[in-house]
């Protein structure tokens, strides 16, 4: 047995490159449960994170008691992180979950039933769309449904309502990805595999924390720098992280300055002619660009800019240049800082220059946050066209249309789809009257925190909340519906490799509980939405149909789903897609062969300027001719729009801790992860808390020009001038509402997002500190990961190490079969 | 030769467009996207400027302009409210960045008929970061446009 709190990576199972990953099996039980006694073990997968490990649930007397690892999945092999083993299951069975709907009444909610709570959704509704029209409609909703969930969402706001005000969670988390890859690619889809951790010699990880994202992703690198020919690392991190513990060259680069980085990391390949020129002849436009804007870029340009030292910008290139094999992972410290999308596709464009794409050991992984994030984005819930179709396209749009049985002009395709940001902005403004917030939580979320309660406080709009629990966000609501979970209604989703898992359900919802599916159905049924020939809109009687009119949906486009079925995936390992006729055991990468998926009928996206967010439009994307090759698009670098100043001194970046996820509904439900991680803290590097006479614990007020917080401090590796904190605590086990002190991150960080993906940009802001009190004990953060304590300087105070004791201990059985592999032939060919 | 006066008229062209853009970018703070990406297309326009100063020293500058008044567009003089306000704003910049684009293409013209090689090498620094100021201004309306003709009060 393992403490998994203290040894959150568990047992190491090294392994050498070509070798493939040993299987672990983890495995937690309630306390007093032994292994015998687990009735039922239920196939699932876990969806608190994108990596999507198979998981089984363990069921006694009608109760999720424990979890294990699926040994057959291609995913994890087995292994569980910590989230996985204590929140997935503890996380869902509680007794806060919220077992009947709850309406308002004379400005309290009280609990009502189904008739009640949808009949005033579906009147409002109704009086709004003949009143004012579709517009007036619209739709926040998650990165943690399922697929057959965000298809029959995509339908109801597309072809039911008719409105381009539907986005999800995911714009917090992934929409720097899909936009990226859109640009970058033609379209949204994952290039690399997992298995290429297997295979590369060297790894590059932009802005990706990915021992606290990712855990089991990371045991993975863990097991192959403990093996022979381990990989070479590289770490693009302002903060001491446990990546960056491993990495050869550790890129500590300011806050904000990302793309001056990668524009130096792509001058280096071209200056040293570590560069594909035939591969960027046949396979690439726009290099000629490309050149020309990194061409100021220096390593010395570089260093000034971001605060490293240009030998480390040399040598981190010269590791990209050299190395045979190369995978990159790209997460928030790219995607939720300023110019996200340029940077995102910078790490697109040095792979492009080598073509290190689509081989084995060579990929791009643009990460996802949340554990479906991909169907949202796949599905279209989140304002793109399902199935990556291009909405400047009117042939897609017919498509849709032909598919849908509706009229092609119901579908809103005459702008932009209008992101998260904008969706909020119109609802200040009145003009979106109706908002509908599924499994998400923006109280706690979004950024500049006053201003999101004041916008869902507002008299003219009418608020539906759908959630497991009463979140900070659910209390605003004029309607609550309490939604089943996980483990509580069957469904599939797609991790950031596009491995499809299904997810059975093991035992029935609290109380009322619905699935977020059977609300929707019903939803479009009480709305009375039908197709052109009369018939309703969506004839689903359950999951099953929704998956397989999915699946022709996505038939011909690069997420190709057409040769999975719930059958293929029960038993096994998840599936990466594009899975059809052609590929009927799945997909391990894409772009081996060097064709993109540019071709401007065939395209998710003409593309954008990525300075402005200007769309290019169908005539100059055709007049570029990409005709299948993949785009080099940059920008020119230019400093965040808020940079420290007399007033606020300090960069103010915020993050993840590997014990909490998200606004921690579910995590912080979990007595293990919650004892690991209970309150808030931030961080400052050793010189700046001797500046300030600060010590370990000492507790600070950290305020920008948007608000302030009140935390204790931790003393920890991040770079100086910095500061950071955790945007996970908010208000809900503190009765809700900020009374007494303000803790969550997002009080601070500024209302701004990338022009192109329009991801908020949640990882810069400026800010000062005020001493408020001596510390009378350590802080709450961790120390087992990038919050542990500096080893040396400031105000020392022995800080105890995080564990999680008698409750933590988990099983690991090491090696019980060989190893899986995915999509056996292409693989092993 | 006509070519310096519509030089001094490009420059004061964006100079016009430069102070609209930042008139727009503050008087409608409350829409962030506008705010920075006004202020950045305000300092492409001072860059055009600054590029152009050394042609205009070259060819000499004309004082008194003798061109109809009507080439000349006057800049925004205070900023609009509201969702129609935002429209009619970002409408009036695009005039006046069409102005400005249009006249580019003439300089271009005219540069390559005078086979000046350093003016072209600043039409082709400038002139397609102008185009592209219009695309962004057409995009941003039409996000725009449904919304506040038809549901904004
Ligand atoms: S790595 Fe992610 S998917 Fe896997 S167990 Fe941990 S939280 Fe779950």
């Amino acid at each position: 047995m393992v403490d998994r709190i203290a040894e959150v990576w568990g047992t190491r199972t090294p392994y050498a490159r070509h070798e493939r990953w040993p299987v672990r099996v983890d495995q937690v039980l309630a306390e007093g449960v032994r292994e015998s006694e687990v009735e039922r073990w239920v196939q699932s997968a876990c969806v608190l994170c994108s990596n999507g490990c198979g998981i089984d649930i363990a069921v006694k007397d009608g109760s999720m008691v424990g979890v294990r690892g699926r040994s057959a999945d291609i995913v994890n092999h087995g292994r569980l992180g910590p989230k996985g083993l204590f929140a997935s299951w503890q996380g869902v069975d509680n007794k806060d979950r919220l077992t009947r709907p709850l309406v308002r009444e004379n400005g309290v909610l009280v609990e009502s039933d189904w008739e009640t709570a949808m009949e005033r959704i579906v009147s409002r509704s109704k009086d709004l769309l003949d009143r004012k029209g579709p517009l007036s409609h619209g739709f926040y909703t998650s990165g943690q449904l399922f697929l057959e969930e965000y298809y029959a969402q995509a339908i109801v706001g597309k072809a039911g309502i008719g409105t381009p005000h539907m986005d999800g969670n995911t714009r917090l988390c992934t929409a720097s990805a899909a936009a990226a890859m859109k640009e970058s690619f033609g379209s949204d889809g994952q290039p690399g595999s997992y298995v290429d951790i297997d295979e590369c010699d060297a790894m590059f990880l932009f802005g990706h924390n990915m021992a606290e994202t990712q855990t089991v992703l990371w045991m993975r690198v863990l097991d192959r720098i403990a093996g022979r020919d381990r990989p070479r690392i590289v770490c693009v991190d302002p903060r001491e992280t446990e990546v960056a513990r491993h990495a050869e060259v550790h890129l500590r680069v300011r806050p904000g300055t990302n793309l001056a980085l990668m524009h130096g990391l792509v001058r280096e390949l071209f200056v040293n002619g570590w560069i594909d020129q035939e591969y960027i002849d046949q396979h690439t436009v726009n290099v000629d660009e490309l050149r020309a804007t990194v061409e100021p870029w220096t390593p010395d340009a570089v260093a000034e800019t971001c605060g490293v030292d240009a030998g480390d910008v040399r040598r981190a290139a010269e590791i990209f240049g050299t190395s045979d094999r190369v995978l990159s992972t790209v997460l928030q410290g790219f995607y939720q800082s300023s110019q996200a999308t340029a940077s995102s596709c910078a790490v697109n464009n040095l792979h492009l220059l080598r073509g290190l794409l689509g081989k084995p050991g060579c990929g791009i992984l643009q990460m996802n946050g949340q554990p479906t994030a991909q169907n949202n984005r796949e599905c279209g819930a989140d304002g793109d066209l399902s199935g990556f179709r291009n909405w400047e396209n009117p042939e897609h749009v017919q498509e849709l249309a032909d598919l849908w049985k509706v009229d092609a002009a119901i579908i809103p395709h005459w702008a932009p789809p209008t992101h998260a940001m904008q969706i909020f902005r119109y609802v200040e403004q009145g003009s979106i009257e109706f908002l509908w917030i599924s499994a998400t939580n923006p109280a706690v979320s979004l950024p500049q925190l006053s201003r999101i309660r004041d916008i869902l406080t507002a008299d003219s709009l009418f608020l539906v909340v759908q959630d497991l629990y009463l979140t900070e966000t659910a209390q605003y609501a004029d309607v609550v519906l309490p939604a089943a979970a996980w483990g509580e209604k069957t469904g599939t989703f797609t991790n950031v490799n596009r491995t499809v898992h299904l997810s059975e359900k093991a035992v029935e919802p609290p109380g009322e509980a619905r699935s977020d599916l059977d609300t929707f159905l019903d939803y479009s049924r009480r709305m009375g939405f039908t197709r052109l020939d009369g018939t309703p809109l969506l004839q689903w009687s359950g999951p099953e149909e929704a998956f397989t009119a999915w699946t022709e949906c996505s038939r011909g486009r690069p997420c190709d789903y057409t040769g999975i079925t719930y059958d293929t995936l029960r038993g096994g390992s998840g599936v990466p897609w594009p899975c059809n006729e052609e590929h009927p055991e799945g997909t391990v990468r894409l772009y081996g062969d060097g064709v993109f998926p540019t071709d401007p009928g065939y395209c998710e996206s003409y593309g954008h300027d990525l300075l402005t967010g200007a769309t290019v439009g169908p005539e100059t994307y055709k007049a570029n001719n990409p005709a299948g090759r993949a785009i080099f698009k940059t920008a020119p670098y230019h400093p965040a729009h808020e940079t420290p100043d007399d007033e606020y001194p300090f960069r103010f970046t915020t993050g993840r801790t590997v014990y909490q996820f998200h606004t921690r509904t579910k995590t912080g439900r979990s007595p293990q992860l919650n004892g690991a991680a209970p309150d808030a803290w931030v961080e400052m590097s050793v010189s700046d808390a001797e500046s300030y006479g600060l010590g370990e614990g000492d507790v600070v007020r950290v305020e920008s020009r948007r608000g302030h917080i009140t935390a204790s401090v931790r003393v920890s590796g991040i770079r100086d001038g910095s500061i950071f904190a955790p945007f996970h605590y908010g208000y809900w086990d503190e009765e809700g509402e900020p009374h007494g002190r303000y803790r969550a991150a997002n009080e601070l960080t500024i209302t701004e997002w990338d022009p192109v993906s329009k991801q908020p940009v949640l990882k810069n802001a400026a800010v000062r500190v005020e001493t408020v009190a001596d510390g009378v004990g350590q802080s709450m953060a961790p120390t087992t990961t990038a919050s542990r304590p500096a080893g040396r300087g400031g105000r020392r105070r022995a800080v105890l190490p995080t564990i999680g004791g008698p409750a933590a201990q988990a099983s690991e059985t090491l090696a019980p079969v060989d190893p899986p592999a995915v999509a056996t032939k292409e693989e092993r060919s | 030769m006509k070519l310096p006066v519509y030089l001094g008229l490009l420059h004061t062209s964006e100079g016009t467009l430069a102070d609209s853009f930042r008139q727009v970018s503050e008087g409608h703070g409350d829409e962030p996207d506008i705010h920075f990406i006004c202020q950045s297309l305000a300092a492409q326009c001072d860059q055009h400027q600054e590029a152009l100063a050394p042609v205009i020293r070259r060819y000499g500058e004309v004082a008194d302009d003798d061109e109809p008044e009507r080439l000349h567009a006057d800049g925004l003089e205070d900023t609009r409210t509201g969702p129609v306000g935002l429209l009619r704003d970002l409408q009036d910049l695009y005039l006046l960045a069409s102005l400005v684009d249009i006249t580019w293409t003439m300089i271009k013209q005219a540069a390559q008929g005078l086979r000046d090689e350093e003016l072209l090498a600043v039409v082709t620094a400038c002139d397609g970061q102008t185009s592209t100021q219009l695309k962004w201004l057409k995009t941003r309306m039409k996000q725009a446009a449904p919304q506040a003709l038809l549901v904004a009060e």
